[in-house]
C-alpha cells in the first residue's frame, strides 16, 4: 500500500510553521529561493502564502554540482534569478525533498558567490533518510520512509504530486 | 580534405570543437541554450563557478590576438579552471622545438584542454587529431578556415534580440574571401535554417565557390541590406590580404562602408554586428557602429557565456560506461 500525500496541506503546514519561526524577522529582510526544478514549485506556493515582499529567487545548483566530472552538464540549465542582494538577508532555502544533502551544499555554496546573507533556513516538502553531509532541514513537509532502491520525485507544477518509484 | 567527424567522440558528442560544419542543429541550439544559463554568473558577486575546478586550459596562440583570448582566458577562469597562455612566438619552437614535441610536454603536464590559434587553415585539426585522447582541442581560429565560438557568439547574439532563426534575413558584408568568421558564421545560419544569407562584397573579395555553401551573392551594399533583419560586418584583413585586391580603402568605404543613409534600407528594428577589431572609416562609420542598433559590445560581453558553455560540455562529459 503506498500512502498518498496531498502537497497542498503540506504546504500550508509549512508555511504556518514558517511564519512561527519568521516572525521576529523584518519582512522587508525574509528572502524566498527555490531550487530547479520541485524547489520551485513548492517556493511559487510558499512566498504566495506568506505574502512576502521581496520576489521570489530561483537557483539552479548545476554549475556547483559535486559531480560534474561523473555526469556532465545538461544543456537545458535554468539561469540562477536572485534579482534582489542576498547582502544581510534571512534566506528561506526551499527545495521538494532533502536525501543526501548534496544539492543543498551546492545551493548554500551558490547563494555566498551571490554575497553574505545574514542566516539560510532550510525549508523541504519531505525528507527521506540518507544524509551523507551533516546538513537538515528547519521545516519540514513530511518525512518519508523509503528503501533503498526506491526513488521519490515531485511531478506535475499544476497539480503537484509526490511520486514514489522503484529505482 | 578535413574530416568531420574527428570531433565527435564515439557517443556521438562534442569533444573537440574546430569547426561548425557537420554540427546538427540541436547540438548548436544545444550550446546556445547552455551559454544562457551562463550569463547569470556575470551577474554574481563572485563572478566564478566550480564547474572546471582542478583542470588545466592552456591558450595556445600562435597568432596574435586581444578579445578572443582575452574572453577565451575569462571563461576558463569563471569556470574555475587553471589557464595558462603559451605566445609562441616566443617559446620553443622559435628556438627549434617542433611542435609535436611541445604538444608532448603539455600534455607531460597534465593539460586537459588546448585552445589553438593558428594563421594556417587546418592547424586546430591537426593538433586535435595527435594529442592524447583526454585532450579536447578548441578551436579559436585557423587561418581561412573556421573560427567557430565566433560564430556560435553571433548566434547567441542574434537569438537575444531576434529570437527565431527562421524568418531572418542576414547580410554578411565585407572580405568573405578572408573571413574565417564568415565561413563559420555561414555554416551556422544555414545550419538554424536561417530564411536567406546573403553576401555582400565586390568581387575580388568573394570565394569563387561561395554559392556551393547556400548564399545569395550581392556585390551593391544597398540592394544586399534591403530589407535585412541582421546586418555583420567583416573586417577588411589586410594581413591576409596578398597583392591588391582592393583599388583603396577609401574607395571601399565609398561603396561598401556602412553609413546611416545605407543601415536605413534594412529593416527598421535590424541589428548591426561586427566581429571586431573595427577599423572605422573603412568597414563602417562611428555613428553606425556606436549607433542605437549596434549590438558589437553585446557581442563580446555574450563571447565570454558562449566560450564557458563550449568548454563544459567539453570537458563535461561523463567518461564513457559511467553510471549516472
Amino acid at each position: 500500500m503506498q500512502t498518498e500525500y496531498d502537497v497542498n496541506v503540506l504546504i500550508t503546514s509549512m508555511a504556518n510553521d514558517l511564519l512561527e519561526k519568521l516572525k521576529s524577522l523584518p519582512k522587508q529582510e525574509l528572502y524566498m529561493v527555490g531550487i530547479h526544478t520541485g524547489g520551485v514549485w513548492v517556493a511559487q506556493r510558499l512566498h504566495q502564502l506568506l505574502q512576502l515582499e521581496l520576489p521570489l529567487a530561483s537557483l539552479d545548483i548545476s554549475f556547483y554540482r559535486d559531480d560534474f566530472s561523473r555526469i556532465g552538464i545538461n544543456p537545458q540549465i535554468k539561469p540562477s534569478k536572485l534579482s534582489v542582494s542576498v547582502d544581510n538577508k534571512h534566506i528561506i532555502l526551499v527545495d521538494d525533498i532533502l536525501h543526501t544533502g548534496r544539492t543543498i551544499r551546492a545551493a548554500m555554496n551558490e547563494i555566498f558567490d551571490y554575497g553574505r546573507p545574514a542566516s539560510i533556513l532550510l525549508s523541504v516538502l519531505g525528507e527521506r533518510q540518507g544524509r551523507e553531509l551533516p546538513i537538515q532541514a528547519d521545516i519540514v513537509g513530511t518525512h518519508i520512509d523509503l528503501t533503498h532502491n526506491q526513488h521519490v520525485k515531485l511531478t506535475n507544477p499544476d497539480h503537484l504530486t509526490l511520486q514514489i518509484s522503484e529505482i | 580534405m578535413i574530416q568531420k567527424n574527428i570531433q565527435l567522440d564515439n557517443q556521438g558528442r562534442l569533444k573537440h570543437l574546430l569547426t561548425l560544419e557537420g554540427l546538427t542543429r540541436q547540438m548548436i541550439i544545444d550550446i546556445l541554450d547552455a551559454a544562457e544559463s551562463f550569463t547569470s554568473v556575470a551577474g554574481q558577486a563572485v563572478k566564478k563557478v566550480p564547474l572546471l575546478r582542478g583542470k588545466t586550459i592552456v591558450n595556445l596562440f600562435f597568432e596574435d590576438s586581444t578579445r578572443t583570448l582575452t574572453t577565451f582566458e575569462l571563461a576558463a577562469k569563471r569556470l574555475s579552471a587553471d589557464v595558462l597562455k603559451i605566445n609562441v612566438r616566443t617559446s620553443a619552437t622559435s628556438k627549434g622545438e617542433s611542435l609535436l614535441d611541445m604538444l608532448r610536454n603539455l600534455e607531460a603536464m597534465h593539460c586537459d584542454m588546448f585552445v589553438v590559434r593558428h594563421a594556417e587553415s587546418g592547424a586546430a585539426h591537426f593538433i586535435a587529431s595527435h594529442v592524447a585522447p583526454h585532450i579536447s582541442v578548441i578551436n579559436a581560429g585557423d587561418g581561412r578556415h573556421a573560427h567557430p565560438t565566433q560564430a556560435l557568439l553571433d548566434m547567441f547574439t542574434i537569438r537575444k534580440h531576434k529570437g527565431e532563426f527562421a524568418p531572418l534575413t542576414v547580410a554578411i558584408v565585407g572580405d568573405i574571401m578572408h573571413s574565417r568568421v564568415a565561413r563559420s558564421q555561414i555554416h551556422a545560419l544555414t545550419t538554424l535554417g536561417v530564411s536567406e544569407v546573403r553576401v555582400v562584397a565586390p568581387n575580388s573579395l568573394i570565394p569563387t565557390a561561395v554559392n556551393t555553401l547556400g548564399v545569395h551573392v550581392y556585390h551593391d551594399l544597398s540592394e544586399g541590406l534591403h530589407n535585412a533583419d541582421v546586418v555583420i560586418m567583416l573586417r577588411l584583413q589586410k594581413e591576409r590580404m596578398q597583392g591588391a585586391n582592393l583599388p583603396s580603402e577609401h574607395e571601399y568605404f565609398q561603396r561598401y562602408g556602412l553609413i546611416p543613409e545605407k543601415m536605413a534600407l534594412a529593416k527598421p528594428n535590424a541589428i548591426v554586428m561586427h566581429p571586431g577589431p573595427i577599423n572605422r572609416g573603412v568597414e563602417m562609420s562611428s555613428e553606425v557602429a556606436d549607433g542605437p542598433q549596434s549590438v558589437i559590445l553585446e557581442q563580446v560581453s555574450n563571447g565570454i557565456a558562449v566560450r564557458m558553455a563550449v568548454m563544459s560540455l567539453v570537458l563535461g562529459r561523463p567518461l564513457e560506461g559511467t553510471m549516472t
